[in-house]
């Protein structure tokens, strides 16, 4: 794409003990929008902070521009951020808000005026210059927000979840305008979230963390169809994660059955996590099955229905159309690229059972054909 | 329909304690010995111009300089994250916890002609200072005693302050002079002013500091309307017109303020 900007090398991180960071490498091009990826205390928000300057990491550098800057303080750098709960200036109108950082480098009036009121415009928020913080509503506020980090023209602009306090509807449409502003005004945007879909909506890079550690850097295509280990797997979408050994290549073996698939360059026999997507799955009738199981869950959701099959006391959330009553038996069928495979990892066998879903269900309905160990 | 009933009792204190005194204080202020109505007693004030000006211009002063000491110790306070700071706050407050009459007669002690602070100079060998009895004797009253009233409103406000906002500000570019005066000074304006309120109002009708420090030369509001009612020169009717009068200046001066508290103007109290 474009040259490299931020490069952060070997960054640890450590809070009384706790390693919060291990380990970070990464570098982020210019014009990029990259996501910060993960669950809370994984390392995401720290890792921003970082990079703006409110905290030091306890080793490892921070080049901007090829320049090392450990020391510089924020206000010195070239870095704008929106913060997770906006933190407005509650004792300014929105104009003065937005105008805090041009004031402070003396742009001239005129100049000062008219840039305020294109980012205002930029953010949809025209006219709103003479109004208080509170009189706007949370979505606004965002907005505001947004506003007054880019007025700077900062080379790099980081947002720290800045979505998580507003509702789904505003939270989508908030997504869509965020990309069309990254675009329109092309600066860096390092952003961090929990929300797996927001980072897939809107990334051209997403790194997902985990413990302090970088799990895997990608494309969301890529961290989508192609996950490294069982938790990108289960925290990006849903996923069936089973064990499953490669016979050879395009070749993998689930609950004793051979199954074509496209990836290649194991070792023989080796043991893998094999990854099939809920919706990859085809629920047919039950003598044209590759695998035969039992259904113990449907729950409607709108668009498709979530399907709990049991296979041999592992349960498979699919995701289909067709509609299966509980108890009934199906076969199911997956396209060879449908099977993702996976090296074994740390992750592997902590993640992609959905027996947790049926549970109470179980208890309740020890029926006549519940029991475990039906042929596949 | 609960909830009220819960209030009758605070209401019925209010009316008795609160409101029913400030009747008859209005009632006094005009009207004669022999119960006739009158305005004698605020023509007859007056003569006493002086002691007004002195009692503004000596509580006025005590808050300048509470506010000047107050306001770093606040800050550097609610910014401080060590044991330090509580420590600090128990040293700040541990003189309220002491008789107030005590607190202003161990002044009289250290200031007097011959006191603790004169035998040190003179041990030194510098010459005596005449301290007591003057109106300064009467600001470093006020100003010990009252100080505390000051440092914890502002502090309380400072500490509450949004750290992120502080962040924002940094982030955009402003150093550590220009954060204070843009962000962590005007948002902390409303501790300063309910400071202003409770140093000021207890200075302008304080008896025992300037009594006990003014040396009889001093003579402020409150002792005059003392005198009206215990002293010699009874008069409940003159005394009683005296506290409305300043009542009415001191509420007028809130008010003043406090509008001037909610516009956006920065400094409106230096």
């Amino acid at each position: 794409m474009s040259k490299e900007l931020i490069r952060l090398t070997d960054l640890r991180m450590v809070f009384d003990d706790e390693v919060v960071l291990n380990s970070i490498n990464l570098y982020i091009n210019d014009q990029e929008f990259l996501t910060l990826l993960g669950p809370s205390g994984c390392g995401k928000t720290t890792t921003l902070r970082i990079i703006g300057g409110f905290q030091r990491p306890t080793s490892g550098d921070v080049f901007f521009d090829g320049v090392r800057i450990n020391d510089v303080p924020p206000h010195k750098r070239k870095v704008n951020t929106v913060f997770q709960k906006y933190a407005l200036f509650p004792h300014m109108n929105i104009f003065e808000n937005v105008a805090f950082g041009l004031r402070i480098r003396k742009v001239p009036p005129a100049e000062l005026k008219r840039r305020v009121e294109e980012a205002l415009e930029l953010v949809n928020l025209p006219g709103y210059g003479k109004r208080s913080v509170d009189s706007l509503s949370g979505g606004q506020q965002q907005r505001i927000a947004i506003a007054r980090a880019i007025v700077n023209r900062p080379q790099v602009l980081l947002l720290d979840e800045p979505l998580g306090a507003l509702d789904l509807k505003l939270r989508k449409d908030m997504q869509i305008e965020l990309k069309k502003i990254q675009q329109q005004v092309g600066i860096t945007f390092i952003y961090v979230t929990h929300d797996q879909e927001e980072a897939l909506t809107m990334s051209d890079t997403i790194v997902v963390m985990d413990k302090g550690s970088i799990q895997q850097i990608g494309t969301p295509e890529d961290i989508y169809n192609e996950p490294k280990n069982a938790f990108v797997a289960d925290f990006i979408g849903e996923s069936n994660i089973i064990d499953g050994v490669m016979y050879a290549d395009g070749v993998v073996g689930l609950y004793g059955k051979l199954f074509p698939c496209l990836d290649k360059g194991f070792d023989k026999d080796e043991p893998v996590d094999v990854v099939i997507r809920p919706e990859d799955i085809d629920i047919v009738p039950e003598d044209q099955g590759q695998l035969t199981g039992t259904v113990t869950e449907v729950t409607f959701k709108g668009v498709h229905y979530d399907t709990i099959v049991d296979f041999r006391g592992f349960k498979w959330l699919i995701q289909t159309t067709d509609y299966s009553p509980v108890g009934s038996r199906i076969g199911v069928k997956i396209d060879p690229d449908g099977f993702h495979i996976m090296k074994k990892s740390a992750y592997s066998g902590t993640f992609g059972d959905y027996s947790s879903y049926s549970d109470a269900y179980d208890e309740l309905n020890e029926g006549p054909e519940g029991e475990d160990g039906h042929e596949a | 329909m609960k909830h009220k009933s819960l209030a009758i009792p605070y209401v019925g204190w209010m009316a008795l304690f609160v409101v029913a005194p400030l009747i008859l204080v209005v009632v006094y202020a005009f009207t004669t010995r022999e119960g006739g109505f009158t305005l004698d007693n605020f023509s007859n004030m007056v003569q006493y111009a002086g002691v007004f000006g002195r009692s503004f211009l000596l509580a006025f002063l005590a808050t300048l300089v509470c506010i000047l000491l107050g306001y770093p110790l606040a800050l550097l306070l609610a910014r401080e994250q060590s044991r330090l700071r509580g420590m600090a706050m128990l040293l700040i407050m541990l003189p309220m916890w002491m008789n107030f009459l005590l607190r202003t007669y161990s002044w009289v002690f250290l200031l007097e002609r011959n006191g603790f602070f004169n035998t040190l100079l003179e041990t030194v060998g510098l010459p005596k200072l005449d301290i007591i009895g003057t109106p300064a004797a009467v600001v470093l009253g006020m100003v010990y005693n009252f100080l505390p009233f000051m440092v914890l409103p502002i502090f309380s406000v400072i500490e509450k302050i949004d750290p992120r906002v502080i962040e924002a500000a940094q982030d955009l570019g402003a150093n550590s002079a220009q954060v204070f005066r843009r962000v962590i000074f005007p948002l902390s304006l409303p501790g300063v002013l309910s400071g202003v309120t409770m140093v000021f109002i207890p200075s302008v009708s304080t008896f025992v500091i300037s009594r006990l420090l003014g040396g009889g030369m001093n003579l402020l509001l409150g002792d005059l309307i003392e005198m009206q009612f215990l002293g010699s020169a009874y008069n409940p009717h003159l005394g009683s017109a005296i506290s409305l009068v300043m009542m009415v200046i001191v509420l007028v001066s809130m008010g003043l303020m406090n509008r001037f508290g909610e516009g956006e103007g920065e400094a409106v109290l230096l």
